[in-house]
């Protein structure tokens, strides 16, 4: 069988529901001839269900990325099940309620620093915790939601994936170098228990019907799940720093 | 495996679960208590007994369904529903 990630060794992070993106990230990569290890936060009877939907089966191992031990420890857990690797996803985004829906103009420092600490921090902690198992080099891809402009109620998560998309730069710029390529997949918005989280996200899924060239389906995270793989592959070997906008092509477009 | 055709079973079922997840004594699970409000199944620990009651009793409730799951009795009504569908 040829795939496009076959013999890659993949670890991909943030898989909760079907409805996640890193689900669909995973599936398509086994499917595409990759090893796939999960990390699941929180309820770990609940990915482990979840994981056992995949076409094959797949470890998790426990990881909450603010959690320091957790991180320092991580690469040792993934050598029991592979010897290194070759790709890392993640797929991971967080903010309290009161950082979202609004109330922009009242969040509390707290809550911003939480919603930047496991949404964009994060890429650089996962990154750097993977590692020394990525020797041979890899590819790192994150999740984005476009940040270039305001959304309605998306606030202070709009923050933090342009502190995202930043630290996105300066890991491609600091390992590269290493052969580490770090890209991100600006996605058009899924109906995930990460989106129906933000209060009033209909208003924000209202630009997408009205505005995408392409028609866009929010109950399909396979989409940028293949932006995704198509970033782990060998087929963007010089890309990295970038953003690859799979939105139906919304950023594109003025009202 | 065959589908699981009666209320009595699947209530039994339901209890089991409900039981393994969210830590409540199986005896409280009866048909006319609210997940939420009288058994305290917060809500991703009612994501998860969905996902294990498709597993137990082989048939999808899709997301936009599950907000009409009030009640245990809701939730066997579903089920039972979904498999007969399934086996005609
Ligand atoms: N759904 C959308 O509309 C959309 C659009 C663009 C980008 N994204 C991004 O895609 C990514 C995945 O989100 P999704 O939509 O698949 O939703 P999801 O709810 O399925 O995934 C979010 C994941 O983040 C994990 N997470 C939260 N806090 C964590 C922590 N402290 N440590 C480790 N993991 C933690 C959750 O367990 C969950 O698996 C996020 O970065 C999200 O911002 C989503």
């Amino acid at each position: 069988m040829s795939g496009l990630l076959n013999g890659k060794r993949i670890l991909v992070t943030g898989v909760l529901l079907e409805s996640s993106i890193a689900f669909h990230s995973a599936k398509l990569a086994q499917e595409q001839g990759a090893e796939v290890v999960l990390t699941g936060f929180g309820r770990l009877s609940l990915v482990e269900r979840i994981a056992a939907r995949l076409p094959k089966p797949a470890p998790v191992l426990e990881l909450d990325v603010s959690n320091q031990e957790q991180l320092d420890s991580l690469a040792e857990r993934v050598r029991q099940h592979v010897d290194g690797l070759d790709g890392v996803v993640h797929s991971i985004g967080f903010a309290p309620q009161d950082a979202l829906g609004g109330n922009f103009l009242n969040t509390p420092w707290d809550s911003v620093a939480t919603a930047l600490q496991v949404s964009a921090y994060s890429l650089k902690s996962l990154t750097m915790a993977a590692l020394p198992l990525m020797e041979q080099g890899g590819s790192v891809v994150g999740m984005d939601f476009d940040a270039s402009v305001a959304w309605p109620q998306y606030d202070w998560m709009g923050v933090a994936k342009a502190a995202l998309a930043s630290t996105a730069r300066y890991l491609a710029r600091d390992l590269g170098p290493r052969n580490i390529r770090v890209n991100l997949v600006s996605a058009g918005p899924i109906k995930s228990m990460a989106a129906k989280s933000i209060p009033g996200f209909d208003g924000l899924t209202k630009v997408w019907d009205e505005r995408a060239p392409l028609s866009w389906d929010l109950a399909d995270p396979e989409p940028p799940a293949r932006g995704v793989v198509a970033l782990l592959s060998d087929w963007f070997p010089k890309t990295t720093g970038e953003i690859l906008h799979v939105d139906g092509g919304v950023h594109a477009v003025g009202a | 495996m065959a589908a699981i055709n009666d209320k009595d079973a699947i209530l039994e079922g339901l209890a089991e679960i409900v039981n393994e997840i969210a830590g409540i004594p199986a005896e409280e699970v009866e048909l006319d208590k609210s997940f939420t409000d009288d058994l305290d199944v917060d809500s991703l620990s009612m994501v998860e007994v969905v996902v294990a009651a498709e597993e137990r009793f082989e048939v999808k409730i899709p997301d936009d369904d599950v907000k009409g799951l009030r009640t245990v009795g809701d939730a066997a009504d579903y089920i039972l529903n979904a498999q007969l569908s399934t086996q005609s």
